[in-house]
This record gives structure tokens, C-alpha cells and sequence, in this order.
């Protein structure tokens, strides 16, 4: 099991080092080749171990494979924790990111940088994996990071472009934010935990309900678990994306599709999502902090629906979409909903993945066209793309008996009932949601598969479906976006599917009350049919097609009347803006003033020419005395001979 | 009171021909100024019963150096007015820093330190004594080492006066071996290519 | 009868003057040189003013060797001033200021 847990992760590895540094030895086939057997072998290693823990019931594995070094007593180890929550996310980021390998072998056929992008996705692989897998805070950070990094790579896959580069290094900051916090909170753990493992940070954890400390001595003093659930949950903010650290995830829509498909949508967004639900034995033991994330979670899900509105991007729809998305699953770690959260997470990397593979195939087709207006009556050019698009737009909105019905609906429900504080908004802020994420959905199935076609002659008589490499991976996902939350919602949402991995404290387990209440998907599915949720998602489904196929001048006019709505949304609230303006222009600005007073003034003028001005004055002194008159120095030595006169003549008289 | 008489004259002739050396405009007096001083000067040395000194004074001074300056004032054009330039300018402060001195020595060398109560009367020498054997028995014997050395300097200053004062251009024609040796081949011979035929004369056509 | 004091405060007038001098004509060599063998008068008065109030030869001597030293003196501070003249054609001081830079 271990060796089997090891293979899992190096494959990858070994992969991306195949294609990254031999990548021109073994050629464009070969990179993709060694790339996806290599991610397709540790898919199927992981679908072993999944079927191991969690059908088979093996105990959970809790592994330390190698200790880095020792210091004061802390052990820095590279160990595997493997239980039901790990498999989960292994079983989910090997597949999804296998299926991006081969989508991207269509995608990106004629790239030049073909083998570095294989290099670049095996390594994600190998990081969320080594993320995922570790029974550690130390190497927790360590696959954050990776993944960061790898994430900075990819979104400015396309160096040479401007706009990549600006969002690369938008991400990279904005993530550095997160990970500042997220250091922060992995202090705390090893200040107050004395240790940097899992079981033992989880076992220490009740012990510790009632210490408080001070983050300057005159401040207020904080729960230690409160402190160190936010700093963490920072973390999670800066990876996952959520308000008010969410403002990379749109630009990184700059990188490449399969890239926004798996690691901007599927994956290691969900990687702050994953890493609250494995802290769940510090959450659930501060109230303040799981009521912050629910409120974190609901602005996120509710305000970032609504930019999706507005947006014409086809990426950037699904990108806020993808937002919006991850606010739910926030929603559900603060309501205490851990199994609700991940589920989300599992039935979201497949209809997520799905949707942005299905727009990178439309825009395949559109000769990279990204722009929604001028697109249009794709379906019966693409119909492949067509269906699987609006598989996942279903299961999107929560169409019932799709994946994203199970999960969504789990997630409001579990919301409804929590009584963690601010659980009442949260609900109405989710569920206002629902609404508005079928209508931007089907705004773009609409704007995108039928109506006119609107794109020019040129490309419409290319249009034609993308080749099998590409669609094949669609249909494949389109699978378990269908039926993931059939099979799931039993074991997952209400089973004890994740047995230990994830706890809830009996008072906050909202599940519990749900699961009493349910019995089985069929009923849960009918039941779903009469509840509010589905008839606003409905509702939304049917505004768009009004508004974006019966009456398509209806838009515009909509938004001429309500300007300033429209003008704030389509300005992001300002978070851009405000960004650039504060963090950005006050770091330039004090970075000019530093560099104007501190550098050129302080340094420059003051030490450094001071000091060499001084020198000069003085000398010039110095020089003016040395006048290199003979009578001057005759006068010198007679005043001084005059001055020691005078010494000898008071000191002999007193 | 003869002595008193005798020592106030001396001073006052000192003190006027010093303060004659220092202000009068043409160097010429000002060197005959500093005679005056110097034979005053020697007359207090009599007083002091220093008869060598005060002899040796006048001799070696007065007639020999004094000489000199009086040559080398005369000899070089010197334009006074350039020098006095500016004069008056600095008496004040001439005048403060003198004072100033004067009063801190003063305080020092005064009568309440060196009067007679101080400082009595040495008892009046034996009717033989002879202050250049004297001097004589404890320059030889004594101070015969700086003595030597004070020769030597004197030596060293004869030398260097003459040397600095030497005018070093040659009066003879004789050849200089050091620039004979450093003549090379290209000093002296030139190589030059020529056509071994004689040109003809450009021809000049008949009309 | 006559103190030493008398002697010593003729010396230092004597002193004072040449101090003088040195300023008032501080742009002639000549004159510079000529205040310095008036201050070694002064100072050879107070020697053997001492000689004398204290029964030692010794000061006397001192009085040769300085006599000696102040005729060497002027002796080689005449020859650089011929010397100086000659390049010149002037001995002032204010001429002589190559160290002025």
C-alpha cells in the first residue's frame, strides 16, 4: 500500500521530468505518450487504493516515508495520510487531470511549446497529488506551493502576451497573500501543537478550546484555534478564490483551456476547499471561524454569480461560474457540511472540467475566438460539444437527478438547518444563487449553441466538430457529471462514507439531521422537484431563454435601464480597480517615496555624497589653511606658541 | 647706579634700533639697524661679564654675518614698495599678538619672581677671572662633542651655501661621454632607395 | 643695582618686537630672517643673563653653540634666497606659494 502510494505520486514526476528535460530527446509523441501513460498509471493506482479504503475497508494509512531533518524537537517528515478523503481527491485530480492530458494533445496540437506544457501538467499532478496525499502541515505547504507555482507557469503558458503575464503575476501575488496567512496559521499550529502532524495537531486539538493568546501584548486576546483556523482559511481564500482574494482566478482564464479546466476549475482551486475540510478537528472547535467562512463563502457564491452576467467572454463566464461554485463549497464547510463541501468539490471537478473543456473545444472551433457575441447556432456544427456543454450546464445549475442537484442541493439544505452565525443570510445569499447561476449557464448555452450564427463567413464554413482526441475526453467526463451524484449522494452526503477523515462536532452535524430524513436518491430527486431551489433554477433556465433567444434586444435595453448596476458589475465591483489602485499604486507609490527619500535622499545623498561632501568641505578647509603662504604658517606657529604660553602661564599661577 | 645708567642706555639703544629693524622702509637701514642692535645687544653681554660672547658677538656678527645680509640686500633688486604692501594692515594685529605675549611673559619673568629678593646679586668674580679661558676649559672638555658637531655644521653650511648659490653652466667645450655611448645606428645613417639609372631630362619638342 | 628681572623683561621686549616684525613684514624674506636673529638675541640674552645670576658658565656655552647655529643659519638662508632671486626675480613671500596649488 505504501509502495502502491508512493508509485501514485512519482509517476507524474517522472513524467513531467521525461517531457520537461528530455522533452526535444523524445519528441512531441513521446512527451504526450510517456506523460499520459504516466497520469493514466497513477489514475489507475488510485482508483486501486479507492477501491481499497473505501469498498474493500482497509484501515486508513497514516505513513511517515522519510524525515527531512529534526529540529527542536519537530520532526519535518514526508509521510502519506490515506483515508477516505484523500481517495477521493487522488481518484478525482488523476482522472480529471489524465482526461486534460488528452484533450490536450488536441488542443494544443500546434504549439510549440508542446512538451513543457505536458512537463507542466504532469508536475501539477505530482504537486496536488503530494498536496492531497500528506499527512503533514510541512509538505501540505510544500504541494501549495508546487501547485502555486505550477499554476504561475501555466497561466503564462504563453509568455510572450502581455495580458499572460500581467495574470500570472496577478495570481502569483494574490496567492502570496493567501500562503502569507496560510504560513501564519501553520506557525500557530507548530507554536501551540508542538508538532506539524496531522494525528497528533488533531488529537492535541479539544485540549486547547480555552487558550487564548495576544497578537500584540495591548490587543484583544483570540482563541488559538480561531486564530489559527483564520490564518489557514486565508490560505484556503487565496487558493480557492474567495472574496476578497478571488480576483486572479478570472485572469487566469490567460492560460491555456485545458489548464483553466483543470487547475482553475477542477482541482487546485478546490485545494483550500480540501484543506478546510482535512482541518475540520480545528474548525469545528471555533464557532467564529466556521462563521466566517460561511459568510466568506456566501458573498463569494452570491456576488460572483452575479459578474457572470455580464461577462462575454466564454471563459470568463465559466470562470466566475467557478467562483460562484466555490462560494457554495465554502458555504458548506462553515454550516459544518464537510461531506457536502467535498462532494460539491467531486461532482464540481467533473461538470466544471467538462464545461471548460467543452469551451476550449468551441473555441478550438471558433479559430480562438473567445467572444460570446460572435458566436451562436453552434449545435449543429458541434453536436458533440453541444450535448456534453449542456450536460454540464444542467448539472451546473442542479437539474435534478445530475450530479451538481445532489451535491447543491445538499449544500442548501445543510445551510438551512446550521446554526453556525450568519447561516440565515448565507442560505438566502445560495439561493439567490441558484437563480442566477442557471441564468448565466444558459445565457451562454444560449448565446453560444443556438440563435443565429453571428461569427463571420470565414468561420462559419470552418466550423466543424473538434477531432476525437478532444471530444472523446468530453463524453468521458459528461459521464460522471450525470450520474457521480446518483451513485454518490447516498454513501457520500449522508453515509459514513468518510468515516474518520472528517469530524463534526454532534452540535453542528447537520447531515446527521438530513440523512434521517432521507431515503435514497429517487425520493430525494422527486422531493427535489417541488422545492425552491429547482423552481428558481428553472425560472432562471427559462429568463434566459427569453431573454437571450425570444427577445435578444431585451439584454441591452435591460442594462441601459439599470446603468449603474450594470456599470458596477461590469467594473467587478471595483476589486481591480481598487487593487490597482491601493496595493498596486501604494506599493509603487511608497516604493517611489522610499526609493526618492529613503535611497536617492537618505543613502545617496546623505551617507554616500554626504559623507563624501563632508570629506570635500572639510578638506576644502582644510586646503583654505594650507594656503602654502610661508607667513602663514609662521603666523600659526606663533599663535600657537602664543596659545601654549598661555597654558604654561595659567597653569603656573593656579 | 654707573652700571644702571650704563644698562638702561644699552636697552633703550636695543629696543629702539629693534623696533627700527622691523619698521623702517629700506632693508638697507634695516640691516644697519640690526648692527645697532647687536652692539647694543653686546654691551648688555659686557654688563653680564660675558666678555667672549660680547666680542664674538660683534666679530662673528656684526662682521661677518651682518655683511652678508647687507651684500645680499644690496646685491638683489628688491622692490620695496611690493613688500611693504599692506603694512600698516597688520600693525593691530602685530600689535595684539605682541601685547598679548609680552603680558604672559611678563607675568613670568617679572620682579616678584626674578627681582633681587628672588634672585640676589651673584657675588663679584676674583680680579683674575677670565671668561675666555672659562668658556675655553669647558668647551674643550665638557662640550668638546658639540663642539665638534657645531664645526661640522658649519662645514655643512658652507658647503651648502655654496652649492645652493653655484651656477652650473658650462664654460668649456669637451665631449660628453655618457651621450657618446647612447648614439644609435639610426642617428647617424640613413638608407635610401634609389633608381640606378639616371633619369632623362624631359625632352622638350621643337615646334 | 640691577635684577635679573631687568634682563629678562628686555629680553622678552625684545622677543615681542621681532614677533611683531614677523607679522608686519611678513612678505619680505630678508626681513623674516632678520626678525629671527633678533628673537636669537633675545633668547641669548636670557641665557646668559641666567649665566650670569647663577655663577654657571654653562648658559654661556650654550650662547656659542646657538651663535654658531644662527650664523650657519643665515649663512644657508641667504644662499636660498639668492637662489630664489635668481629664478624670480623677487623675494616675495606671497610669489613663493607653488604649495598654494
Amino acid at each position: 500500500m505504501k509502495e502502491l502510494c508512493l508509485a501514485i505520486v512519482l509517476a507524474p514526476l517522472a513524467g513531467a521530468i521525461a517531457a520537461g528535460l528530455f522533452g526535444r530527446l523524445i519528441g512531441r509523441a513521446g512527451a504526450h505518450w510517456i506523460t499520459i501513460l504516466c497520469v493514466g498509471f497513477s489514475c489507475a493506482l488510485s482508483c486501486m487504493v479507492f477501491r481499497d479504503i473505501v469498498f474493500n475497508g482497509a484501515p486508513p494509512l497514516n505513513v511517515a516515508l522519510y524525515t527531512w531533518m529534526q529540529s527542536g524537537g519537530v520532526n519535518f517528515q514526508i509521510g502519506f495520510l490515506i483515508d477516505q478523503l484523500t481517495v477521493t481527491m487522488m481518484v478525482v485530480v488523476s482522472f480529471v487531470s489524465w482526461m486534460v492530458h488528452i484533450y490536450t494533445v488536441g488542443y494544443m496540437h500546434d504549439d510549440p511549446g508542446y512538451q513543457r506544457f505536458f512537463a507542466y501538467i504532469s508536475l501539477f499532478t505530482f504537486s496536488m497529488l503530494m498536496l492531497v496525499m500528506s499527512n503533514n502541515f510541512l509538505q501540505l505547504f510544500f504541494g501549495w506551493e508546487a501547485v502555486g507555482l505550477v499554476s504561475y507557469l501555466l497561466i503564462g503558458f504563453w509568455y510572450t502576451r502581455d495580458t499572460a503575464i500581467y495574470a500570472n503575476l496577478k495570481a502569483f501575488l494574490v496567492n502570496r497573500v493567501g500562503d502569507f496567512g496560510f504560513l501564519l496559521g501553520i506557525a500557530a499550529v507548530l507554536t501551540y501543537f508542538g508538532s506539524l502532524d496531522y494525528a497528533e495537531v488533531f488529537a492535541k486539538a479539544p485540549t486547547l478550546v480555552d487558550t487564548t493568546l495576544r497578537i500584540w501584548p495591548s490587543s484583544t486576546s483570540w482563541s488559538v484555534l480561531t486564530f489559527t483556523c483564520l490564518c489557514l482559511f486565508v490560505g484556503a481564500m487565496g487558493k480557492s478564490a474567495q472574496v476578497p482574494l478571488h480576483v486572479w482566478l478570472p485572469d487566469s482564464m490567460e492560460g491555456p483551456t485545458p489548464i483553466s479546466a483543470l487547475i482553475h476549475a477542477a482541482t487546485m482551486v478546490t485545494a483550500g476547499i480540501f484543506m478546510v475540510a482535512r482541518m475540520s478537528p480545528l474548525f469545528e472547535l471555533s464557532t467564529t471561524a466556521l462563521s466566517v467562512v460561511l459568510l466568506i463563502g456566501a458573498t463569494t457564491a452570491f456576488f460572483m454569480g452575479l459578474l457572470g452576467l455580464v461577462q462575454n467572454d466564454i471563459k470568463r463566464v465559466v470562470a466566475y461560474s467557478t467562483l460562484s461554485q466555490l462560494g457554495y463549497m465554502t458555504v458548506a464547510l462553515g454550516a459544518s457540511a464537510y461531506a457536502a463541501a467535498i462532494f460539491h468539490l467531486f461532482t464540481h471537478a467533473f461538470f466544471k472540467a467538462l464545461l471548460f473543456l467543452a469551451a476550449g473545444s468551441v473555441i478550438m472551433g471558433m479559430h480562438h475566438e473567445q467572444d460570446m457575441r460572435k458566436m451562436g447556432g453552434l449545435w449543429r456544427r458541434m453536436p458533440i460539444t453541444w450535448l456534453t456543454s449542456m450536460v454540464g450546464s444542467l448539472a451546473l445549475i442542479g437539474f435534478p437527478g445530475t450530479s451538481g442537484f445532489f451535491s447543491k442541493d445538499g449544500i442548501l439544505e445543510a445551510v438551512k438547518l446550521s446554526h453556525t452565525p450568519g447561516a440565515e443570510i448565507a442560505y438566502w445569499a445560495c439561493l439567490s444563487g441558484v437563480f442566477i447561476t442557471a441564468l448565466y449557464s444558459f445565457r451562454l448555452v444560449f448565446m453560444v449553441f443556438h440563435g443565429k450564427p453571428r461569427m463571420d463567413h470565414h468561420t462559419a464554413e470552418h466550423l466543424h466538430e473538434s477531432p476525437a482526441v478532444v471530444w472523446i475526453p468530453l463524453v468521458v467526463l459528461a459521464v460522471p457529471s450525470l450520474v457521480a451524484g446518483l451513485a454518490g449522494v447516498g454513501p457520500m452526503l449522508f453515509g459514513d462514507y468518510f468515516g474518520k477523515s472528517i469530524f463534526v462536532l454532534p452540535a453542528h452535524n447537520v447531515l446527521h439531521q438530513m440523512a434521517e430524513e432521507f431515503h435514497g436518491a429517487v425520493p430525494f430527486i422527486t422531493e427535489g422537484m417541488t422545492q425552491p431551489p429547482f423552481l428558481l433554477a428553472m425560472s432562471g433556465v427559462v429568463v434566459a431563454w427569453f431573454l437571450y433567444l425570444v427577445q435578444p434586444t431585451l439584454p441591452g435595453k435591460i442594462a441601459a435601464a439599470f446603468r449603474p448596476i450594470h456599470a458596477i458589475l461590469l467594473d467587478k465591483y471595483g476589486f481591480d480597480r481598487f487593487n490597482d489602485w491601493f496595493f498596486a499604486g501604494g506599493a509603487r507609490g511608497t516604493g517611489s517615496k522610499l526609493w526618492r527619500w529613503g535611497d536617492v535622499a537618505l543613502i545617496d545623498g546623505l551617507l554616500v555624497n554626504g559623507s563624501g561632501r563632508l570629506v570635500g568641505w572639510f578638506s576644502g578647509v582644510m586646503r583654505g589653511v594650507q594656503s602654502g603662504y610661508l607667513y602663514h604658517y609662521a603666523f600659526a606657529m606663533i599663535i600657537g606658541l602664543l596659545a601654549l604660553l598661555g597654558v604654561f602661564v595659567h597653569h603656573l599661577f593656579t | 647706579m654707573f652700571e644702571q645708567l650704563v644698562f638702561y642706555a644699552f636697552a633703550a639703544g636695543l629696543l629702539f634700533a629693534a623696533t627700527m629693524v622691523i619698521t623702517v622702509r629700506n632693508p638697507v637701514h634695516a640691516v644697519l639697524f640690526l648692527v645697532v642692535a647687536f652692539f647694543a645687544s653686546a654691551g648688555l653681554w659686557m654688563l653680564l661679564e660675558a666678555e667672549f660672547l660680547a666680542i664674538a658677538l660683534v666679530l662673528v656678527y656684526v662682521g661677518a654675518v651682518m655683511v652678508l645680509f647687507l651684500f645680499v640686500v644690496m646685491m638683489l633688486d628688491i622692490n620695496v614698495a611690493a613688500l611693504r604692501e599692506g603694512f600698516s594692515t597688520y600693525v593691530p594685529a602685530a600689535g595684539i599678538v605682541a601685547f598679548l605675549m609680552l603680558a604672559a611673559i611678563g607675568l613670568v619673568v617679572g620682579h616678584q619672581h626674578f627681582g633681587l629678593g628672588a634672585v640676589p646679586q651673584p657675588p663679584a668674580a676674583a680680579a683674575d677671572y677670565q671668561n675666555t679661558a672659562q668658556i675655553g676649559r669647558v668647551l674643550y672638555t665638557q662640550y668638546v662633542l658639540p663642539f665638534e658637531v657645531a664645526a661640522v655644521l658649519l662645514l655643512v653650511a658652507i658647503i651648502s651655501a655654496i652649492a645652493l648659490t653655484l651656477r652650473t653652466t658650462r664654460q668649456t667645450k669637451a665631449p660628453r661621454p655618457e651621450r657618446q655611448v647612447q648614439a644609435s645606428r639610426a642617428d647617424r645613417v640613413r638608407l635610401v632607395k634609389m633608381v640606378a639609372v639616371k633619369p632623362e631630362p624631359d625632352r622638350i619638342e621643337n615646334p | 643695582m640691577l635684577a635679573l628681572a631687568d634682563f629678562l623683561v628686555v629680553g622678552a621686549i625684545l622677543f615681542c618686537v621681532s614677533v611683531a616684525g614677523i607679522f608686519v613684514n611678513r612678505k619680505n624674506i630678508i626681513l623674516l630672517l632678520m626678525c629671527i636673529e633678533l628673537m636669537l638675541l633675545a633668547v641669548n640674552l636670557n641665557f646668559i643673563a641666567f649665566s650670569h645670576f647663577n655663577r654657571d658658565i654653562a648658559g654661556q656655552v650654550f650662547v656659542f653653540f646657538i651663535l654658531t647655529v644662527a650664523a650657519a643659519e643665515s649663512a644657508i638662508g641667504l644662499a636660498i634666497l639668492v637662489v630664489l632671486f635668481r629664478n624670480r626675480r623677487s623675494i616675495n613671500v606671497e610669489d613663493i606659494s607653488t604649495m598654494h596649488g
